[in-house]
């Protein structure tokens, strides 16, 4: 039996039902990210399985244990907010070992713990700084430190990074990643941001309106998507409905064709390859490594990546290609 | 132009009073008035008594807002126009109205007598003062509850295994310290003159004692209403200071 069930969780405020039919199963020790788009309810999922919200029906169980009904202060679950919500009259390392004092450790055994997550988030030197002294990644990992030190039988993060620059945001994700895996710690992790999910993730619950649109490995969400939110959401795929596939390639489907956008090659107008459609970049976008172009066939406009490797190799409005899609890469969604 | 009027407005009858106070001894300025009042006992006794109901009421009333205040911000938010009416109640009824009020619902042969001997009607005046000092203690509290996520603190708190009074005295009070304060002195200021109550309660309280001081003699009055007005100016500059203080702590998320 896994670690984290949740079975048939329901919420509802007053006539609007925010979450449907929830169920997932998380092992000790995984990491899980739920990832949809806003209001899709993540935080609200979060906030039952933490204590703050009480289903209007399901159950969540840890270790077999029903804890639906049980109140935050027993669950044992650290939760780390995207406001911090560091205590402002606290410094990083009355912060840290509030939860230790909660629990009437002694204050030799709060030391020698609080100092040990300290180091563990990369903070020494700060312990006497309140949090309005720090910086917005300073802050995030003092709340880090403050959800680690009880340990926390599951740790739940809500868009911890989303307030946070870029760079911050890389780094303290392989940070918190890295942490996660040393302390073996079952954790969900809440984003809206795809990049985020696929490279931290274990497995990723993708969620639109209240409900699992799709759950699977990171890779696996991401190369084959079930529906075609959650092709859009994913990747930047390319979406046929059913009559634009069977003019462009003669393929009669139900729902959508969902074509990634770097599995098109372009080849020259007077490629001889069979198979191939003609198209004409209409434009592009510099993306970096990678350019994508606006290539319109047959009345749709498809979006195709190649990688950036010469300046030379930029293909400028207005030119004739041919495409070339391979069947393996074509997939029909719901 | 009208900063300078008004400065006049309210300088003026302070300068005159406060030269008037010094006028006692025929031969020229002395603060004669000031050593008499403050050497009188009962100047020493009334102050004593309403200084002490003003530190009553405060606690008091401390004890019952903060509470309140953050139990309506965090669980029953529309409740907070209905409860912020509800405080400001004893601004628009006349305090002899509340008073009357009291007398009718605990006097002598009232199920609940609180009239009849001197510590239940000093009971009474209390639970009177925190009544008037609702709508100033209220509103600060709020204010200051208003400046924190109260919601958030108190959730990382709840995860982290604190208890509810934990949660209250650690996490909420010091962080609206400055509110609570503001709102004290502000209570200070109203109780340590307030007359209406005292008198019809017939409690020795300040406020009825200017009255009578008022009535009776010359230079006194002056000096006292400049006492008065030094007292209430320190609670206010405190409040400043308190203010300024607690500004940089809440800021932060
Ligand atoms: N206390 C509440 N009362 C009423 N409606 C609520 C409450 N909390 C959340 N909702 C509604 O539930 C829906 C889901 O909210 P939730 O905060 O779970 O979304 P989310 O996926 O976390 O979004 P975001 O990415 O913006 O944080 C929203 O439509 C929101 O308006
Ligand atoms: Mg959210």
């Amino acid at each position: 039996m896994a670690y984290l069930t949740i079975n048939n969780l329901h919420k509802r405020f007053a006539d609007h039902v925010v979450v449907h039919d929830f169920n997932m199963n998380i092992e000790q020790g995984e990491f899980v990210t739920f990832l949809g788009p806003s209001g899709c309810g993540k935080t609200t999922v979060l906030r039952m399985i933490a204590g703050f919200e009480t289903p209007t029906s399901g159950h969540i169980r840890v270790g077999g244990e029903d804890i639906t009904h049980q109140s935050p202060q027993k669950r044992g679950i650290g939760m780390v907010f995207q406001s911090y919500a560091l205590f402002p009259n606290m410094n990083v390392t009355q912060n840290i070992g509030f939860g230790l004092k909660m629990r009437k450790c002694d204050s030799a055994e709060i030391a020698r713990k609080v100092a040990e997550v300290i180091k563990l988030v990369e903070l020494s030197g700060k312990e006497n700084h309140y949090p309005h002294e720090l910086s917005g990644g300073q802050r995030q990992r003092v709340a880090l430190a403050r959800a680690l030190v009880v340990e926390p039988r599951i740790l739940l993060l809500d868009e911890p990074l989303s307030a946070l620059d870029a760079r911050i945001r890389k780094n303290l994700r392989e940070q918190i990643r890295d942490i996660q895996r040393r302390l073996g710690l079952t954790t969900i992790f809440v984003t809206h941001d795809q990049e985020e999910a696929l490279t931290m993730s274990d497995r990723i619950f993708v969620m639109n309106q209240g409900r699992v649109e799709q759950e699977g490995r990171a890779e696996m969400v991401y190369t084959e998507p079930a529906t075609e939110f959650v092709a859009r959401f994913m990747g930047n795929y390319n979406l046929l409905g059913a009559a634009d596939s069977q003019r462009l390639l003669g393929l009669s489907i139900n729902g959508h064709l969902a074509i990634r956008p770097e599995s098109i090659h372009v080849l020259d107008a007077h490629s001889q390859q069979a198979d191939t459609l003609a198209g004409t970049i209409r434009q592009h976008q510099l993306l970096g490594n990678i350019i994508r172009y606006q290539i319109e066939s047959a009345g749709v406009t498809l979006q195709v990546d190649r990688l950036n490797r010469t300046a030379s190799d930029l293909m400028p409005a207005g030119t004739e290609v041919r495409l070339q899609i391979s069947r393996d890469d074509m997939r029909e969604v719901r | 132009m009208a900063i300078a009027i008004g400065t006049i407005y309210f300088l003026l009858p302070l300068i005159a009073t406060f030269e008037f106070s010094l006028k006692m001894n025929r031969d020229g300025y002395s603060f004669e008035a000031y050593k008499v009042v403050l050497s009188d006992p009962g100047f020493q006794a009334t102050f004593g008594y309403s200084t002490l109901m003003a530190v009553l009421t405060i606690i008091v009333g401390i004890l019952l807002v903060v509470p309140t205040a953050y139990w309506i911000q965090l669980k029953l938010p529309r409740l907070r126009p209905l409860v912020e009416f509800i405080t400001l109640l004893p601004l628009v009824i006349p305090a002899i109205v509340i008073v009357f009020g009291y007398l009718k619902l605990y006097n002598s042969s009232a199920w609940l007598p609180l009239t009849g001997n001197d510590r239940a009607t000093d009971f009474l005046l209390m639970c009177s003062y925190v009544t008037l000092a609702l709508p100033y203690l209220y509103r600060s509290i709020d204010a200051g509850l208003r400046a924190i996520d109260v919601r958030t603190l108190t959730e990382a708190a709840e995860s982290l295994g604190a208890s509810w009074p934990s949660i209250l005295l650690q996490v909420i009070f010091p962080n609206v310290k400055s509110a609570i304060l503001s709102g004290a002195f502000l209570t200070f200021a109203v109780v340590i003159g307030e007359f209406t109550m005292a008198s019809l309660l017939g409690r020795p309280a300040f406020g009825p004692y200017l009255q009578l001081i008022g009535a009776n003699r010359a230079y006194e009055p002056s000096a006292l209403a400049i006492i008065a007005f030094l007292v209430t100016w320190a609670s206010m500059g405190l409040i400043q200071v308190f203010a300024r203080n607690a500004r940089p702590a809440r800021k932060t998320a």
